[in-house]
């Protein structure tokens, strides 16, 4: 197990070399640049600002220099927070946005899971109907329809939870719920689909001829074989909500790095977009061998073929 | 049973899409006001009986605004999910059809594509290729046609092994004629659900965008940039946000609601609800 995680992490440095590699041109084949928008800068402050940013160095040898200081987890300066380097605004946002996105997962695994395993064991009742209603619903709301209904209900009218901000548990009850939504009504339907291919199984029969009641039956035959698909869908959700949170903390104004990243495409603040899109990727490759991992949790066959 | 039931699924959800995009080209004709009439004498009204929904804070109708962001949101919809289907149908078919090292190489890129978050991807592209209409239809675009692929993929590969395909070359049809005439229409029941889906997932993502301001900008609106509009003042002209809102929920229910009814019907192997 050890050498499964060391090598999948060896490969996750060539992975990460081609995203900075890929944002590096992109960021630098694209025609203008932050100090381009407002008025016409005197020549002489413009050659001051390119040479403190190592503007005026030719492409290769600033690729080179910012691979250097990659590799010694200097992400450079923002261009547009001045005074402020990316790694800093990086340190101090990425923790908000995981702590936001881990919570969204957490929820969404325990409502869609719950959720696909009653309407799968009482199928084709109103159980059924209803959530599979519901789950069509969540699977349909955008993320800001979502929240800006909570923020009505739950902060303006009832006055529960605050409407925006990040100042402790109370704060993170909104924006958690309108990630985790969407994700809990798609793994509600891929968890009933799947169970209901599984209950019709012979082990299953099996299982109930032997006496065992319902709710094992379902939870330590069926659930345990029925949870695969789940489990891919994790490693891109665990993904999409770390990184795609930027639309919730807009919403709610939470000083998540989605939020730094928002402002940074609308300011084309280039180093900082490269870095938050680093951590993204570092995020997707370590999401990817946490799912490898469970499956041979999971899955002992698996155990086998990795062997092999 | 269950046909009736998808039946009267595709009922609802066909019949709610109809309703919307004849509204949509019909905007002209039905909204009550021009979209961009401004009346200074009737700013930030809530819905009343000459203003149905309401106006905003240039006192512009917004139903005949809705109407008319309908188009751009429907339009960005099907343009993208056109797109989707095309460019990752014949890439599937292809790559599942000669099969092998190229497989291989053409899924790895699929497999790459389809890892990133879609969002962050669009962005990305939008920021290198300029934000107007059509960087983020290209955006939407050329994120969206992996999961065409790989589902086609795995059509082709199942179709591949019949024996009709196998008569088909004995007979000595070119691989072109097998692939496009004997493989490919029978993806068509896949097709077409698969398109439905498509549909409402870039609505979605086209809304997401605009609401955040990296989306379609004025002079250009569609119903996520109207939502935009009406976020700043949400506490006191709830109506701004919510019948934008309102109008996207149920087109983008309505997509999910006719694509499952189609799924039971065209392709029941992948029903899942």
């Amino acid at each position: 197990m050890t050498r499964f995680i060391i090598h999948r992490l060896a490969w996750g440095i060539p992975v990460l070399w081609l995203v900075a590699t890929t944002t590096f041109i992109l960021m630098h084949i694209v025609p203008g640049g932050p100090f381009d928008q407002e008025k016409l800068l005197p020549p002489e402050i413009r050659a001051n600002i390119d040479a403190k940013y190592h503007l005026d160095k030719p492409l290769l040898s600033q690729y080179v220099f910012y691979l250097q200081n990659l590799v010694h987890g200097d992400l450079g300066p923002s261009y547009k927070y001045i005074g402020r380097d990316v790694t800093d605004i990086i340190k101090e946002t990425f923790p908000v946005s995981l702590q936001l996105g881990l919570s969204a997962v957490l929820i969404s695994v325990l409502i869609g899971v719950g959720a696909g395993i009653a309407a799968a064991s009482r199928a084709r009742s109103w159980v059924d109907h209803t959530g599979m209603f519901l789950a069509t619903a969540g699977i349909s709301i955008p993320s800001f329809v979502l929240g800006t209904l909570l923020i009505m209900i739950f902060s303006f009218k009832l006055r529960l939870f605050p409407a925006a901000l990040w100042e402790g548990w109370r704060y993170g009850i909104l924006p958690a719920i309108t990630l985790a939504l969407l994700p809990a009504a798609y793994i509600a339907r891929l968890t009933r689909s799947s169970m209901l291919e599984v209950l019709h199984q012979d082990f299953i029969r099996t299982a109930r001829a032997k006496g065992f009641g319902e709710g094992y039956v379902l939870f330590n035959h069926a659930l345990k074989n029925s949870v695969t698909p789940v489990i891919s869908f994790l490693g891109p959700l665990t993904a999409t909500l770390v990184t795609g949170s930027f639309v919730v903390e807009f919403i709610f104004s939470i000083p998540g790095m989605g939020r730094y990243f928002i402002t940074a495409v609308t300011n084309r603040d280039y180093p900082l977009i490269m870095g938050v899109t680093l951590v993204y990727a570092l995020v997707i490759v370590l999401a990817n061998i946490g799912v490898d991992m469970m499956y041979s949790w999971i899955d002992p066959r698996m155990r086998v073929k990795k062997r092999a | 049973m269950g046909i009736m039931r998808s039946n009267r699924r595709m009922k609802i959800g066909g019949g709610f899409i109809l309703l919307i995009c004849t509204a949509a080209l019909a905007a002209p004709w039905l909204a009550p006001f021009p979209f961009d009439l401004q009346d200074t004498h009737a700013i930030l009204q809530g819905p009343s009986s000459e203003h149905w929904m309401g106006t905003d804070r240039l006192g512009r109708d917004l139903l005949s605004r809705l109407l008319y962001g309908a188009r751009m949101s429907l339009s960005v919809g099907i343009f993208t999910a056109a797109f989707a289907v095309l460019f990752g149908t014949v890439y599937g078919a292809v790559s599942g059809y000669i099969g092998g090292k190229t497989d291989n190489l053409l899924m790895r890129f699929v497999d790459l594509v389809y890892s990133l978050p879609d969002l962050l991807l669009i962005i990305l592209i939008t920021v290198t290729i300029g934000r107007g209409v059509l960087g983020i239809l290209l955006a939407l675009s050329l994120v969206s046609w992996v999961t065409v692929a790989r589902i086609i993929r795995g059509e082709v590969l199942k179709l591949r092994e019949f024996s009709y395909v196998e008569a088909a070359r004995a007979v000595g049809a070119s691989h072109r004629r097998i692939l496009f005439l004997h493989i490919l229409p029978n993806t068509l029941g896949v097709l077409i659900v698969t398109l439905t889906f498509r549909i409402p997932a870039a609505i979605l993502a086209e809304s997401t965008l605009s609401f955040i301001g990296l989306g379609i900008a004025p002079p250009f609106a569609s119903w996520g940039s109207m939502a935009n509009e009406g976020w700043t003042a949400m506490k006191f002209y709830p109506h701004l946000i919510l019948f934008p809102s309102l109008f996207l929920f149920l087109t983008i229910v309505a997509f999910n609601v006719l694509g499952d009814g189609l799924r039971d019907i065209l392709d029941p192997g992948r029903r899942f609800a």
